[in-house]
């Protein structure tokens, strides 16, 4: 079973979103779920660092051996981080998606579009699979 | 729904990830598909291939009735070996490409694509009516294991008494591993020396479970779909559905080798084959390699990297575990200049560099 930390909240595109609650700056990355089903990933294409994103939009790409998938914004706002690791290392968003596996940052402008909770996640995922 | 094989419970124990495939119910992975296919490039992997059909054709005039449904002749075959070949429709069109194993003098074992072999028994039972030869589709009572990777003869010569080393590539006999009686064949879908099992369903299980745990002192691991089609594409076989169509000709695939013309008698194809077999195709089957790290795949555009003019088509794509860098192979126009091309991977041009196919080649 997929693990999916309490503390975050998600996405239906199964992004996991940090840091919300500070109201600032959030930090995104994909889910568990999605890096198990992608399998093993070979590339990852972040936003580009000071792009001003719209929530929902599409703003890079994960390569996995089968299949690409887009990365969306979650919430609106500047990219003022992208983690220079996950591109030099792809494989860390199967070894550690929550942690060092994270792949952008952004100031928040705005509300966000509408974000899971843990428990809404895990529901929709159980559907899925 | 997807049908399971004889080995599902395996896999579901295995924690595989599986997935319908032509039907049916496959592993596409247990854990990392590039550990899947890293271990059979330097170790050995495990495969269920039990989703391809096996179709026998016996009796008196067996081979003519091969001779005359498919593109290769199967007469000249020496009982115990084994070969490559395809089965065309009267206008030439491929319609599966197959191994063909003559097991004795009157008895042919035809090997088919999972996706294909329902419409290959129909087409052979209906080509051999002619003749006194029996059309059998025995898929179901056949597993089909491979053991595919350098240390293939080790792990399976502890299980069997079998003259492994006499066995050559693309030959088949029958043995007995673990107690089984299956047929041995040293052939494969990776690149690399290997064997495959057909054992009947009933004793997949316990085969497999053998197979397993000779190999472990060797690093033999279980491998998914995944791996087998990026093996597959290192080492440049074709996959009916991508390189392979019902619009494309054995040559238009540049395999024009497997039709033979010169066998006796006539065969179903011919008529449309012999015209064309000296003609230039408009497009050739090439090996690419990107220059970036985003991978061309299945049915993306070649482009001319200048102005990005269509110039082919992209027929499977991966990261290769082996180069370091994402290959693929496409039909690509033949007067289109090698060294400016590119993929349109999602809108933007991707430069790629025309290499020599295979894109691997084991050490012999």
């Amino acid at each position: 079973m997929s693990d999916i930390p309490e503390e975050l909240q998600y996405t239906k595109e199964h992004e996991w979103v940090a840091g919300l609650d500070d109201g600032t700056t959030v930090t995104v990355g994909i889910t568990n779920y999605a890096a198990e089903a992608l399998g093993d990933v070979v590339f990852v294409q972040p936003p580009d660092l000071g792009a001003v994103v719209t929530a929902g939009d599409s703003v890079g790409e994960v390569e996995s051996t089968k299949s690409v998938s887009d990365i969306y914004a979650p919430v609106g706002g500047e990219v003022v981080a992208v983690n220079q690791a996950v591109v030099d290392d792809p494989s860390l968003l199967n070894s550690d998606p929550y942690g060092d596996g994270w792949i952008f940052q952004v100031r928040v402008d705005g509300d966000p579009a509408d974000l899971l909770s843990a428990e809404e996640y895990t529901a929709l995922t159980s559907g899925e699979s | 729904m997807s049908r399971p094989t004889p080995l599902r419970e395996v896999h579901e124990s295995l924690g595989a990830t599986l997935t319908d495939f032509a039907g049916w119910l496959m592993p596409l992975r247990y854990g990392s598909e590039s550990a899947e296919h890293n271990a059979v490039r330097g170790a050995a992997g495990l495969f269920d291939l039990s989703h391809m059909g096996e179709i026998f054709v016996t009796g008196p005039a067996a081979a003519d009735a091969l001779d005359h449904a498919l593109v290769g002749h199967l007469g000249a075959l020496a009982p115990g070996r084994a070969r490559y070949t395809m089965i065309c429709a009267e206008d030439g069109g491929v319609l599966d490409d197959l191994i063909v194993y003559r097991l004795a003098e009157e008895t042919f074992m035809v090997v088919a694509n999972a996706s294909n072999y329902p419409l290959v028994a129909r087409e052979l039972t209906q080509r051999a009516e002619p003749y006194d030869a029996v059309v059998e589709d025995r898929s179901d009572a056949y597993a089909l294991i491979a053991v595919q990777g350098p240390r293939a003869q080790d792990i399976l010569s502890g299980l069997t008494g079998a003259d492994l080393p006499g066995l050559k590539y693309y030959a088949g006999l029958p043995g007995v591993v673990d107690g089984h009686e299956v047929l041995i064949a040293r052939t494969g879908y990776t690149g690399e020396d290997g064997f495959e099992l057909f054992v009947p369903a009933a004793e997949a299980v316990a085969l497999w479970r053998a197979l397993s745990e000779a190999g472990e002192p060797y690093g033999l691991r279980p491998a998914g779909l995944s791996a087998r089609d990026t093996l597959r594409l290192e080492a440049g076989m074709p996959l009916y559905g991508n390189e392979l169509t019902r619009e494309l000709t054995p040559f238009d695939a540049g395999l024009g080798r497997v039709v033979k013309f010169d066998k006796p008698g006539d065969f179903v194809g011919r008529a449309a084959l012999e015209p064309v077999r000296d003609v230039a195709p408009k497009r050739r089957l090439t090996g690419l390699a990107a220059t970036g790290r985003r991978v061309p795949r299945h049915g993306y555009p070649v482009v001319l990297r200048e102005d990005g003019t269509v110039v082919g088509e992209v027929t499977s794509g991966a990261p290769s575990q082996s180069l370091g860098r994402p290959i693929a192979m496409a039909y690509v126009d033949t007067t289109a200049p090698v060294d400016g091309l590119a993929v349109d991977i999602r809108g933007a041009r991707e430069a790629v560099e025309v290499v020599e196919l295979p894109f691997y080649r084991r050490n012999k």
